[in-house]
């Protein structure tokens, strides 16, 4: 009956990446990097090219920081999708430990089989040996990323910077040598050691031990031309002149002492919002209804209202 | 011990006993200078001098400290604590000139008072002389006494004298050499911050939570009837504790205080981020981390150089907000202002930064060294737009105000002060008024 589950999972994970057969790039170059990450729609610098290449080929995990909505996460999503494999995703919060980053056991189901074993009168020990098997093991990502067979998946630890000191420190074990004890089965090691990128927004340091067993990568917010080239190809139907104001306006915005900076997902959503509006350029009174889209803070949004929209606004529309 | 027992009645001491109750009672020193220092670390001690001897002054010395000191800064006070202890035995023939190098004996420096006590002595032997070398071993019924009287003497020459006059002097009236004394006393004060409830649970006898890895696995040993249900309880942790100080001016001194003050704390888990202004704020919890707090100061001071441009508290506070609050405000952290709120700059940005400050963080502590005059108004314009965001404000002048913040940082409690909910415009309004 084990025999038989496990065949249905591998079998079943076969025929997903059959559906996407498609030659996986060669990734040799930086180059190539930036090309395959710009056919997925992912603009990046050449900077962030050469960090994934070089974590793709020393092999070492990829640390990437910067402040919220500048990409970081999608990049993994995206790298994912050019390797045609697995993105496993553990979300980092305070108190997250073994039990929801690696492992847990099915304690309902082994305690329903301690009592099913009294019922058929099955020898106490083997039954007793039988709960403690992979069957009643329930994987997290971090035991999945582990046990992955096949190409080695992408595993993205998002928002390290959430999670507490106690599980950096665990962390640190498992991306040096891509093992994890379970007690009752013994080691397991990566056959394909994944590919690991990891984010922080920065809401507190991460230890210096933890940064030294990474690449490292300052993810910015992008450039005027940068911003442009990521509204046009994300929201395809806007037209190139209010793509170039909303760059411009936002870049400029950026400039200004605010609590929070608008991030590329706030631009994005900022655009969806004007072509929902049918806009065709950047006018005050639309800039000032839709500032919610860009500014999540009201004091943020009561700066900008009040003495800076208007030249903002003059100045993005005098960019074309 | 059967065989030390007749040594005791009958007032003989071996060697190593003596050694034994030398090191106890240095331990016992130790410990009354601020040094945390566990039984069974002198013990260690203890056993370390079997293996590595007692000739060598230097090896000892370097036994002892790997045994006995367990943090970086403890080490200087260690090193006057030790030379003054353990005297080498004064050369008195050449003997003793061979066993101990010149450079042991040049660096020992006996602190006076200790003096009397050895010459009263009369035979000149140290405690460190005679244990190991088995050389006139001291076995008169008072030389006990004797050895305490040089540890009393010891710690009397490192307290402070006429404690209670320095405790409510001002800071600003200290000379350079109360200021060094009053430092190694801050030292010597035991302190912790209030604690959080963190997400994470741990294993505990009693607890709220069930562990049902653990109860699982011991069930097992009862038939897989769970008969010893394990529990888990919430951890505590300490709150992080975030220092904003002005150094411009006069306030220079009361900051480095403080901030040697802060210090101590974060050996005990707490972490603590350190900010200094003058017109601009300025990072330094990493300098801390790598270098004295003076030397730290200097460097900023230093870097800054337009003192005449006067205090910006609220654009420094400003960029705090801006920049620093999102990375060190997690988890309940409490943050303490120290300034006289000397404020050049516009007191509505001020009263603004504060209430957001004080919304971001768990408690907002403003430590005001005039406070301590009992005529002291706090009328600045500054102080006005920012008192009403202020949970406590409390004196920071001298060494008394320290400890009475030392206890209200540990008595923080589980629920945060009831805070101002007003509307922006009604804040600016209110203040405008004023």
């Amino acid at each position: 009956m084990r025999l038989n589950r496990s065949l249905a999972g591998r079998v079943r994970k076969r025929s997903l990446s059959q559906v996407t057969a498609q030659p996986v790039p060669s990734l040799g170059s930086v180059e190539d990097v930036q090309e395959a990450l710009a056919s997925q729609k992912y603009i990046a610098d050449t900077s962030l090219s050469t960090a994934i290449f070089l974590a793709l080929r020393l092999p070492k995990p990829l640390l990437l920081e910067g402040e919220a909505g500048v990409g970081k996460t999608e990049i993994a999503k995206v790298l994912a999708a050019i390797l045609q494999t697995d993105l496993i995703r553990l979300q980092c919060y305070e108190g997250l430990d073994v039990s929801h980053a690696v492992y847990e056991w099915n304690y309902p189901r082994q305690m329903l089989a301690i009592r099913a074993a009294e019922a058929s009168e099955e020898s106490r020990d083997a039954a007793m040996a039988e709960i403690f098997s992979e069957d009643y093991l329930i994987k997290r990502p971090l035991l999945q990323a582990i046990e992955h067979r096949g190409k080695a998946p992408v595993l993205l630890i998002d928002e390290i910077d959430r999670a507490d000191e106690e599980f950096e420190a665990f962390l640190l074990e498992l991306l040096s040598d891509f093992q994890v004890t379970v007690p009752e089965l013994g080691t397991m090691t990566a056959e394909h050691p994944p590919i690991v990128i990891i984010t922080s927004n920065r809401t507190r340091e991460l230890h210096d031990a933890l940064k030294r067993r990474c690449l490292y990568h300052w993810v910015d917010y992008p450039t005027v031309d940068k911003e442009y080239r990521i509204v046009t190809s994300k929201v395809p139907e806007i037209n190139d002149r209010l793509a170039l104001q909303i760059s411009h306006f936002v870049h400029d915005l950026r400039q200004v002492d605010l609590y929070k900076l608008p991030g590329v997902a706030e631009t994005l959503d900022w655009a969806a919002a004007l072509m929902a509006l049918s806009q065709r350029e950047l006018s005050s009174e639309v800039a000032s209804a839709t500032l919610g889209a860009i500014l999540k803070h009201q004091e943020d949004v009561q700066t900008v209202r009040k003495n800076k929209l208007d030249e903002l606004v003059s100045a993005a529309a005098s960019n074309d | 011990m059967t065989s030390a027992a007749p040594a005791r009645d009958g007032n003989v001491k071996e060697p190593g006993q003596q050694l034994l109750r030398r090191s106890l009672r240095f331990g016992r020193l130790l410990r009354a200078n601020g040094i945390k220092v566990t039984p069974s670390q002198v013990m260690d001690f203890v056993n370390a001098t079997d293996y590595v001897g007692i000739h060598n002054r230097r090896v000892f010395k370097d036994a002892a400290e790997a045994c006995l000191v367990t943090k970086g800064e403890d080490r200087e006070m260690f090193s006057i604590l030790f030379d003054a202890y353990w005297r080498s035995k004064r050369p008195a023939n050449d003997q003793d000139q061979q066993i101990f190098k010149p450079s042991d004996d040049s660096s020992m420096e006996p602190i006076e008072g200790l003096d009397d006590a050895e010459t009263e002595d009369g035979d000149g032997q140290s405690e460190f002389g005679e244990g190991m070398e088995g050389l006139a071993v001291d076995d008169d019924a008072d030389a006990g006494d004797l050895a305490d009287a040089d540890d009393s003497d010891l710690e009397s020459v490192l307290t402070y004298s006429g404690s209670e006059a320095l405790r409510t002097k001002d800071f600003s009236e200290f000379t350079a050499e109360e200021l060094e004394q009053a430092r190694i006393l801050m030292k010597r004060l035991k302190w912790e911050i209030g604690m959080r409830k963190s997400r994470r649970k741990v294993a505990t006898p009693k607890g709220r939570f069930i562990d049902a890895r653990r109860t699982m696995r011991k069930s097992l040993q009862t038939a897989g009837v769970p008969l010893r249900i394990s529990e888990r309880k919430v951890k505590m942790k300490p709150r992080s504790l975030v220092v904003i100080c002005d150094i411009s001016g006069s306030m220079d001194r009361y900051s480095r205080l403080l901030l040697q003050f802060i210090h101590t704390i974060e050996n005990d888990m707490a972490r603590v981020e350190a900010f200094v202004f003058g017109t601009r704020l300025t990072r330094i919890t990493r300098v801390l981390k790598k270098r004295p707090i003076d030397e730290a100061i200097t460097r900023v001071s230093k870097e800054v150089q337009d003192w005449a441009g006067g205090t910006r508290i609220g654009e420094s506070i400003q960029s705090f907000n801006q920049d620093w609050a999102r990375r060190v405000l997690r988890n309940g952290a409490v943050v303490l202002i120290i300034s006289d709120g000397w404020d050049r700059g516009d007191p509505q940005l001020l009263g603004n930064e504060m209430m957001r400050l004080q919304r971001s963080c768990y408690r907002l502590i403003w430590l005001n060294p005039l406070l301590g005059s009992p005529r002291y108004q706090p009328l600045t314009r500054g102080m006005q737009a920012a008192l009403p965001f202020i949970d406590d404000f409390l004196p920071v002048h001298n060494l008394e105000s320290l400890e009475l913040l030392a206890e209200h940082l540990s008595n923080i409690g589980e629920y945060r002060p009831v805070r101002r909910q007003a509307p922006l415009e009604f804040v600016q309004q209110r203040m405008t008024s004023v």
